[in-house]
């Protein structure tokens, strides 16, 4: 993912129109099958002997069946790509369909605008709002953790840091990145809760403050790795203009640097974001199973997507309403965070100063 | 101190002291900052070492789980790890890089390739949890593998995809052209070229992300709950269609009991989680290291 919005981020994409001077598959093919007559401006190289330092021991195999090799692994390589794609239309499928099933029994309405999560219970409500308070109250908790200080890493790395120093520094943070979700919960279950309840006495043993700071911690490298990005690839003119009328090293930083790379900055808090909402396992261990309409941080709440491992969890009879509900809840997840990336990306996209 | 309040004041003042000492509390804040997550990460690791490094042992490593912490060990979801590995390895690996060299190098730059790239960069950021629903419906209900080992791995083979394909076409497109050229020039074909001089090139690169790649899919827990992973298996599996658990599952069930005693469990396998975790970041270093001086 993070690779994936470097290339986006990165200046110059390569196109293939760039590569290779070549109209359709075996380029050369020809030329070789079509014996001397193809090749005699090359001085002392028959074709033969060209092809033969290329396949060292392989008899001249004629152009039908190299064509036929190369339309046979073009197809073969395409049916892969084609993967990637069927995924995406089996995720939307399977969630509109089953959701479909949900939405035949509950009104859409309900399903946006109820303010009570109750499936498991008589009388059953089905109102995502708490569900979603809960997602949106651990997100904003990890954003006010990681953007300032993600931005803050971000700046020392591109501005401050020595190239050895980032060279440390920067996989050290990824290694925060790598750490499985379910030992962020733990750490977040173990450590961060019982420091919380020192401090705030009234904070219940799952509570959604402790799921923000270790979501936080999570999604730093992302936010700091992806601004770090945007920001070395502001041009080193615009800084020495700045230290030419005098400016210090922090004033380059805020008003030159980080105004210049505002859009990567903003894409990797959108993407960021779009990561802790996403969260599981974390969210699951530390915040608790109580869907809850609150903005209190010291509460047990529910995430959408903790209510999908909950349920997944349980003996919920496969078919009935409580079990489609997690496709519900599913699809609504995947709107958010499919929508999340693509502002980030039309964000990246838009508003990129692009410099000569 | 902003632009305007100069202008309007109508002489400038430099205040080089004031700016120092801001540009000096400023840079101190940005190490800070930087350090916080260093300082978490090595927080977390000696709490989870303290917590759980008196109950490794060789027989936690080989025995099975049990309700009795003391007789507990985490054979079965070891087991059931580096199955799950190796089969998510076999899924995605020849997929994920035949969609790269399709995209590097067989591609025209037209509307379905632009599709086709945006398509990945978004599932690149699809939650886990949805490629668990997709993996519930898709492999374990409407293909009838049951909540099997090769339902997980097929899970995370299509969650880890998009990361796999993304490392292994950067890596293509590290491969300078000029090689490319070269072999068309001695009249390979376009596969001859992407065969013999291409894709080794590009292998450790591939390599080394597909490794990061599988890290992750290895600490994945959420998709393998979906999916229908037990907690408690008192058993290896030893085909494809066995029920399993993982790691992660087995972690995850630990920290969800109430008993200290589980909870030292939990932070010892996840002492394991790490080590094998931090083996397989250290070979996919180890590969990058030694293979990226060759060009």
């Amino acid at each position: 993912m993070r690779r994936g919005c470097r290339k986006r981020g990165s200046p110059v994409r390569s196109g293939r129109d760039e590569r290779l001077p070549v109209a359709d598959e075996t380029p050369v093919a020809g030329a070789a099958g079509h014996a001397a007559g193809a090749m005699p401006q090359v001085p002392g190289i028959s074709p033969a002997t060209a092809v033969g330092s290329t396949l060292p021991g392989r008899a001249l195999t004629g152009p039908r069946s190299r064509r036929l090799r190369e339309r046979t692994v073009g197809a073969i390589l395409f049916a892969a790509a084609a993967v990637s794609m069927l995924t995406t239309l089996g995720i939307v499928a399977v969630l509109v369909v089953e959701s479909a099933g949900f939405f035949a029994e509950v009104s859409p309405v309900e399903f946006l605008t109820g303010t009570r999560w109750t499936p498991q219970f008589r009388p059953q409500h089905f109102g995502v709002l708490p569900l979603l308070a809960g997602s949106i109250l651990i997100a904003a908790g990890a954003a006010l953790i990681a953007l300032p200080i993600g931005v803050a890493s971000a700046i020392y790395l591109s501005e401050y840091a020595h190239a050895r120093v980032r060279r440390v520094i920067k996989p050290s943070l990824e290694v925060l990145a790598g750490v499985p979700t379910v030992v962020y919960g733990y750490f977040a279950l173990t450590f961060i809760t019982p420091w919380l309840r020192s401090i705030w006495p009234a904070t219940d043993v799952f509570n959604a403050a402790s799921a923000a700071i270790v979501v936080g911690i999570m999604i730093i490298p992302m936010v700091a790795s992806l601004s770090e990005d945007a920001m070395s690839a502001v041009p080193r003119a615009l800084r020495e203009g700045a230290y030419a009328l005098g400016a210090r090293r922090f004033e380059v930083a805020t008003r030159t640097v980080v105004p210049a790379a505002l859009s990567g900055i903003v894409a990797s808090f959108i993407l960021a974001l779009s990561r802790a909402f996403g969260e599981t396992m974390a969210v699951t261990i530390a915040a608790g199973m109580t869907p809850r309409l609150t903005l209190n941080p010291f509460e047990s709440v529910q995430t959408m997507t903790a209510y999908i491992a909950q349920v997944s969890l349980g003996e919920t009879p496969v078919g009935t309403l409580e079990y489609r509900t997690i496709f519900a809840v599913g699809l609504a997840l995947f709107a958010i965070t499919l929508l999340m990336n693509i502002v980030s990306n039309f964000v990246l996209r838009r508003f990129r100063e692009v410099y000569e | 101190m902003s632009a305007d309040v100069h202008a309007r004041s109508g002489h400038f003042r430099p205040r080089p002291r004031l700016r120092r000492t801001i540009g000096f509390v400023f840079a101190a804040l940005c190490l800070a900052a930087t350090l916080v997550g260093l300082v978490v990460l090595a927080l977390l690791l000696v709490d989870v070492w303290g917590d759980g490094a008196h109950r490794l042992s060789l027989g936690f490593l080989t025995r099975f789980p049990s309700r009795l912490p003391e007789r507990a060990g985490i054979r079965s979801a070891l087991a059931g790890t580096l199955w799950t590995l190796g089969l998510t390895a076999a899924a995605s690996f020849p997929v994920g890089v035949a969609t790269a060299i399709w995209l590097e190098e067989y591609a025209a730059d037209n509307r379905f390739t632009r599709l086709v790239r945006t398509n990945i960069a978004n599932l690149a950021g699809v939650p886990s949890v949805v490629y668990g629903i997709l993996g519930l419906a898709l492999f374990v209900r409407a293909l009838r593998l049951g909540n099997s080992i090769i339902a997980a791995a097929l899970t995370l083979a299509l969650m880890i995809l998009p990361v796999i394909i993304i490392a292994a076409q950067e890596a293509i497109r590290a491969v300078p052209n000029s090689i490319r050229l070269g072999a068309y020039a001695l009249g390979a074909t376009r596969w001859q070229t992407i065969r013999q001089q291409v894709l080794p090139i590009a292998f450790p690169g591939i390599l080394t992300g597909t490794i990061l790649a599988l890290s992750r899919a290895i600490g994945e827990a959420a998709p393998l709950i979906i999916v229908g992973a037990l907690a408690f298996v008192p058993f290896t599996p030893t085909k494809l269609t066995d029920a399993f658990t993982v790691l992660p599952i087995q972690i995850f069930n630990w920290i969800s009991r109430p008993q200290p005693a589980f909870h030292e469990l939990a932070a010892a396998a996840i002492l394991v989680l790490l080590a094998v975790l931090l083996g397989m970041n250290a070979i996919a270093i180890f590969l990058r290291n030694r293979y990226s001086r060759k060009l």
